[in-house]
């Protein structure tokens, strides 16, 4: 008899939004083993998984599922681990619904399995256990290679060459590793003590870590070659875009990077314990319809905002944003101002934002992104009062490499030119992957970049004789 | 962590702060900044590069103690450690031959204009230094700037050394001591450095900057420390610090600058004396 499958994902406990708008604490709180079981239970284990296709890692999905059906976490989290180093992190901000999830035959008729929440079980599951499951690594081959940033796809690099025999040395800008994990997400996302747990097992696997290390400052890249035989460049889109519009000057006028640095790197939230200010702003105006501007608006909230707004010119259906992250803010009380443009920032005598001039838009025809192009309503111009607004509609790459690295094609917008398939750039000995090449994507993108990097990385130095 | 080799008060509230770090001397330059925390939680604060030693791997600063970070790094003593000192930062001070180039110091900037009147005299300028203070206790390291200026004038605003008055002065002062700088380089606070941008404008003598703005990370990452050059929005941490005076957007640059002089002084208050606060 065909089992009975239930058509709806097994619910992941949540803080409640009431308590959570007051704390910085993680908003979900992740599967039971009763309820990770039940999950994984609704799983089909297809002959020919799809689910696969959608993971830029290449994760065994139905195997891992199959073990906490079984109970055998342990087994579990080993079959992650054979192509992800971050399953702690994977399981919280990868969008599955656009990967994994959006492939799983039992989505067409019912909600999918529940991959992410399952992920995250299993490596939260792993970290309580206490004993941390690490692969076997290779004998050392007597090669060096530069990992520039800490980031997800700096990572992944670091951990797959690791385990291969290679001395990897990975360099951080800032004081804590992890790049846009750290700085950027929030803590009632992903805890910052995940990041730091999932940072310490790469290094338990060799890779040594220098911090305040500003690759193309500090060092340049053609000074690393000199001490190592490839590098790879995984710097990120550390260079903020704002709207370019009047006013963006004002005092009260924050990038979406300050904002949220203050608040996770820097500890803002704690202030006067922290040394670093976050102002408590009144009523908050988000730009954009990222997670970056969800993540903003929602902190803003935690800081104590009467009001946050999220401003978007087109509507709900175009954000961007993951659907669970746009919900947890709906829930937590963000007001969406749909269809509204900044035009200019109004401010006071001594240079604080006071308000924001805005014009409503409508839906046109779409654009070249599918989108419906958003126009202008004549004569609709509002000015809304704020004295506080975050600027969250995207980043470049971080130019102090392409600026210091002669010989590196850079493309149209700062980013490093690589090969999709290989990232290898046009220097010889020089890999590139993740945001740093591609502008801001996603965690799981840079990492499967960084994969290809590595085994690219592999393949060119077991190849050859070491000069 | 990074050790402190030497931190004493030089003059009143200013603070020299030597800390060894090699990987920033293996590629420090004149106009350079580093990036301090004094403690784990501590803020991010940038500190123009005042001098180094290349064999001994360190490097010095001047610091104004003035808030909380400040005040923190103040109370260090040599053989503590701090948790973060990363650099260099920024764009050099560009260094070739350009004539006669006064460098003009004030403040923490004394220390900081140092190495690039060294450098711009190696490139084979006739440098001349002014150093400017309230009072002649406040002034420093005159001898260093005697061993690399042909002339180190200096400017008290009540007289007890050198001229008297203001930075105003500087047309009046020039014409006195028969200089005709092809350059001046400016490094100090910021009302400082734009009265000297100010005051040379007429004269249309090309006047640099060392731009002093709130940072948090220093590479460009999260643009606190925007500013408007010539009608355009730059980041002082990775375009410059240093910039053509005549062109910078003061007025603007002043108010970004007091965002948090509530927030920066906040913590002093709290001394651990009941009656403090």
């Amino acid at each position: 008899m065909p089992k009975t499958i239930a058509p709806k994902k097994v619910p992941m406990p949540k803080q409640e939004p009431f308590e959570r708008i007051r704390n910085f604490d993680e908003v979900a709180l992740g599967f039971t083993p009763e309820l990770a079981r039940r999950e994984a239970e609704r799983c089909l284990a297809c002959k020919k998984p799809y689910c696969v296709e959608g993971c830029p890692v290449g994760i065994d999905i139905p195997r891992f599922i199959k073990h906490i059906a079984e109970g055998d976490f342990k087994a579990g989290i080993k079959t992650i681990k054979e192509r992800n180093a971050l399953p702690a992190v994977c399981g919280r901000v990868c969008p599955q619904e656009e990967q994994c999830e959006k492939h799983c035959v039992l989505g067409k008729k019912h909600e999918p399995v529940a991959i992410g929440r399952l992920e995250r079980f299993l490596a939260d599951w792993e970290a309580a256990s206490g004993s941390i499951e690490k692969p076997d690594i290779a004998p050392s081959n007597d090669r060096k290679v530069a990992v520039v940033g800490s980031g997800p796809a700096g990572i992944t690099v670091a951990s797959d060459l690791a385990v291969l025999g290679y001395a990897v040395t990975m360099y951080e800008a800032l004081h804590e590793a992890g790049g846009v994990l750290t700085y950027g997400i929030p803590e009632f996302r992903l805890p910052k003590s995940i990041v730091r747990r999932e940072v310490e097992y790469v290094r338990s696997l060799g890779v040594k870590l220098h911090l305040d290390y500003i690759v193309g400052k500090t060092r340049t890249v053609d000074r690393l070659l000199k001490d190592f035989d490839a590098v790879f460049i995984g710097a990120g889109a550390g260079l903020p875009w704002f709207l370019e519009i009047p006013g963006e000057n004002l005092n009260g006028v924050y990038s979406a990077n300050e904002y949220l640095t203050r608040c996770n790197l820097m500890k803002g939230f704690r202030f006067p314990a922290c040394d670093t200010p976050l102002k408590r702003a009144r009523r908050v105006a988000v730009f954009g319809g990222g997670n970056v501007a969800m993540d903003a608006a929602r902190t803003a909230l935690r800081l104590g905002a009467d009001e946050s707004h999220i401003v978007y010119r087109r509507s709900r259906k175009e954000l961007p944003a993951r659907l669970e992250e746009v919900e947890n803010a709906e829930e937590e009380g963000v007001i969406f101002d749909y269809l509204t443009l900044p035009l200019r920032l109004i401010g006071d005598e001594q240079g604080w934002l006071v308000g924001i001039e805005c014009q409503r838009m409508e839906l046109g025809e779409p654009d070249a992104s599918g989108r419906r192009r958003p126009v202008p309503v004549k004569g609709s111009e509002f000015v809304m009062e704020a004295d506080a607004s975050i600027c969250a509609i995207g980043n470049s790459p971080n130019p102090l490499i392409p600026m210091t690295t002669p010989g590196l094609t850079i493309g149209k917008k700062g980013n490093i030119e690589a090969d999709e398939e290989t990232g290898r750039t046009s220097r010889e000995n020089i890999w590139a992957g993740g945001d740093v090449v591609t502008g801001a994507a996603t965690v799981i993108s840079a990492m499967g970049a960084g994969r290809k990097a590595a085994k690219s990385i592999h393949e060119r130095l077991s190849g050859s004789k070491k000069p | 962590m990074y050790r402190i080799i030497e931190r004493r008060m030089i003059v009143p509230n200013l603070h020299e702060l030597t800390v060894e770090a090699p990987q920033v001397t293996e590629s420090v330059r004149p106009g350079n900044f580093v990036i301090v925390r004094p403690d784990a939680d501590g803020e991010r604060i940038p500190l123009s590069v005042a001098d180094w030693d290349a064999e001994a791997g360190t490097v010095t600063s001047i610091f104004l103690q003035v808030g909380a970070s400040t005040s923190k790094l103040a109370r260090r003593r040599p053989g503590d450690t701090i948790p973060t000192y990363a650099g260099p930062l920024g764009q050099e001070t560009e260094i070739r031959k350009y004539g006669t180039v006064l460098c003009v110091g004030g403040c923490y900037g004394i220390g900081s204009v140092y190495p690039v009147a060294r450098a711009l005299r190696e490139a084979g300028n006739t440098v001349i230094a002014l150093l400017e203070a309230r009072s002649s206790y406040l002034l420093y390291w005159q001898d260093k700037f005697r061993s690399v200026a042909e002339r180190t004038l200096e400017l008290t605003r009540d007289g007890s050394a050198g001229y008297k008055g203001h930075i105003t002065r500087l047309p009046e002062i020039l014409t006195l001591e028969k200089i005709a700088p092809d350059l001046i380089v400016a490094n100090g606070c910021t009302l400082q450095m734009m009265l000297v941008s100010r005051v040379t404008k007429p004269l249309g003598i090309k006047t640099i900057v060392n731009m002093n703005p709130i940072m948090i990370d220093g590479t460009g990452m999260c643009g606190v420390c925007r500013l408007t050059v010539a009608g355009k929005t730059k980041f002082a941490c990775v375009d410059g610090p240093d910039f053509d005076g005549h062109e910078v957007d003061w007025e603007e640059f002043l108010k970004r600058r007091k965002t948090y002089n509530p927030e920066e002084v906040h913590p002093l208050r709290k001394s651990g004396c009941a009656s403090h606060f």
